[in-house]
């Protein structure tokens, strides 16, 4: 698999969020505002950078029978290392995010990845496809966030200095003073619809692509010359 | 040996959909009348803009699904979700709250499944927990009965505070919504649930004005009306007696068991039948064609569900009705109320 197709497979084609449908959790749970969407993908790209690489390495001295609960522990470990710098270095996020920052362990999306790519490819691709998953799967999320504060809220980053330090407190967007918050939209329901739309959305652009890229085939007709 | 004489299975009168959905709104109208006449006018401003949005919403997703547009307004259906749906908010709501409610109920509850007669869910009740959930307090924010208010509003009264939120002379909803006794009040079902989640008994909780004979003052009529449309549908077969007969049994049964034990610390069943959205949930809103269950006897169970969830809802749930809920849950169980119902061809070994 060349890296131009891991790329590929990352952000469009096999997008873990999209296609795959795998940590729909947090995904659904957390991306009420673009901040914790961008805070909580930005901790699964780098577990999954993390869980990829080391996989990777010990694949050929794990034995096939235990290798899930290697690959869990390992995930396990990479989850307690970022959880610790979160709550070292974005405390407001940290503590924004909550019980979504463990729960990465369970995100299907990176024992997913550690089972069907990281097991069977050399260290470089596996961190390059962590990568690409992982920027697939955050971008959905940032989408999704964003989506969903707007409509609910009527502002776009609120809160972005809980992630990036006191100076984003600037990227404060407020699209339009709402009165009433359009509560479905912050609420779980709210981004399983959104979450419906986007993937429509997806599926629409790649039929489209699909039908321009099938030329018309030349029709032949036969004519019927004998009666049955 | 019996010898049933029945009528062959295959001669039946044929009606458009046109035609079921012309006899339904025309048998809403009793109810409609006796909703003006306890609520005001507000009630025609928001029929009005359900309307248009539904129209307006049902001739955009046409134009963008490359269809017909005129063939989808022929039809009806959108007209009765928005009737349905404007009937069920509260009358002086602003006019935002029915243009994204119909929106969203013709929008993304029908068209995106596929249009008329695709759709799983009630697109009105959906329209309804969509803004239910959204904005909680304009959704339980029902004008007094025009019999108890201090105020008299005329027709462009309430579009003044349907679009401004204030009458000309000034008063906001909240103002509006007041009884003679300076306190704000709720409606029937909502206050008798605050009284006995406060210990009152029942009596007690029986003794505010908005509590007339039997069922609150304003509803009992208003649920009347909805039952006498309703008889006109079973009358004319647009609907079986299978869904509101099962509705009010699977509602009034576990309201009287309850009610008989502990009178003073439950709601009546009289007062389960004649008050909120009983009858207008029975005949009109649970026996939408596409989204019940399909044999007679699944709609039996699928109306008995129902009754029992509103009870269910109404009795421990967080909102004091919920007929919406109820019939949203048991559409997610007529797939498999019409597996296990499905009728054995004539001949075919027998009922499971």
């Amino acid at each position: 698999m060349s890296y131009k197709d891991i790329t590929l497979n990352g952000l469009w084609e096999n997008n873990p969020a999209l296609v795959q449908l795998l940590g729909l959790c947090p995904l659904l749970a957390v991306t009420a505002t673009v901040t914790n969407a961008l805070g909580l993908g930005l901790a699964t790209l780098l577990v999954l950078i993390g869980s990829n690489i080391t996989v990777s390495l010990v694949r050929e001295w794990v034995p096939k029978e235990i290798r899930i609960p290697v690959f869990v522990m390992v995930i396990a470990t990479f989850v307690t290392v970022i959880q610790l710098l979160m709550n070292a270095y974005v405390y407001g996020l940290y503590q924004s995010l909550g019980i979504f920052i463990p729960l990465i362990v369970t995100n299907c999306a990176i024992i997913g990845r550690a089972e069907a790519f990281a097991s069977k490819n050399p260290w470089r691709r596996a961190a390059y496809d962590g990568l690409m998953m992982g920027l697939g799967f955050t971008l959905v999320l940032i989408v999704l966030g964003g989506i969903r504060e707007v409509i609910g809220n009527g502002t776009l980053f609120d809160g972005a200095d809980l992630l990036l330090g006191d100076w984003a407190a600037a990227l404060r967007i407020e699209i339009f003073a709402v009165d009433y918050p359009l509560l479905l939209a912050i609420l779980p329901p709210g981004a399983f619809i959104a979450m419906g739309f986007i993937i429509a959305i997806k599926n629409t652009i790649d039929h489209y692509r699909e039908q321009r890229a099938s030329k018309p085939v030349k029709e032949v007709t036969r004519v019927r010359v004998t009666a049955q | 040996m019996t010898f049933k004489l029945a009528a062959s299975p295959h001669s039946h009168q044929r009606r458009t959909t046109q035609q079921v959905m012309r006899w339904v709104y025309m048998a809403l109208i009793p109810g409609i009348l006796t909703l003006i006449y306890f609520f005001g006018w507000g009630v025609v401003w928001q029929l009005g803009l359900a309307i248009l949005t539904a129209w307006a919403a049902e001739a955009g997703c046409m134009l963008l699904r490359n269809r017909p547009v005129r063939f989808a307004w022929r039809d009806h259906t959108a007209l009765v979700t928005a009737i349905l749906l404007a009937i069920s908010i509260p009358g002086l709501a602003p006019w935002w709250i029915i243009v994204i409610g119909t929106a969203f109920a013709i929008i993304v509850v029908k068209h995106v499944y596929g249009g008329v007669g695709q759709n799983i869910f009630n697109p009105a009740m959906a329209g309804y927990v969509v803004l239910l959930i959204s904005f909680p307090v304009q959704m339980t924010s029902w004008p007094l009965p025009q019999q108890i208010s201090q105020f008299d509003l005329g027709f462009l009264d309430a579009a003044s505070v349907i679009f401004t939120g204030f009458t000309p002379a000034g008063y906001n909803l909240e103002q509006l919504r007041m009884g003679a006794d300076g306190l704000t009040m709720a409606t029937p079902l909502d206050s008798l649930r605050t009284a006995l989640n406060h210990q009152l008994t029942m009596s007690e909780a029986l003794q505010r004005p908005i509590f007339g004979d039997y069922a609150g003052l304003g509803w009992q009529w208003v649920n009347l009306a909805f039952l006498l449309g309703g008889l006109v549908l079973l009358k004319q077969r647009i609907i079986s007696w299978h869904i509101p007969g099962g509705f009010l049994l699977g509602l009034l049964v576990p309201a009287a068991v309850v009610w008989m034990f502990a009178p003073e610390q439950s709601v009546s069943p009289v007062m389960h039948m004649l008050s909120g959205a009983t009858m207008l949930g029975a005949f009109f809103i649970a026996t939408d064609p596409v989204t019940a269950a399909t044999s007679n006897r699944g709609r039996l169970y699928f109306g008995l569900l129902i009754g029992f969830l509103v009870f269910v809802i109404r009795t421990w749930g967080g909102y004091p009705d919920g007929v919406a809920f109820a019939v949203l849950l048991a559409n997610m169980a007529v797939p498999i109320i019409d597996k296990y119902t499905q009728p054995v061809t004539y001949g075919h070994g027998e009922h499971p």
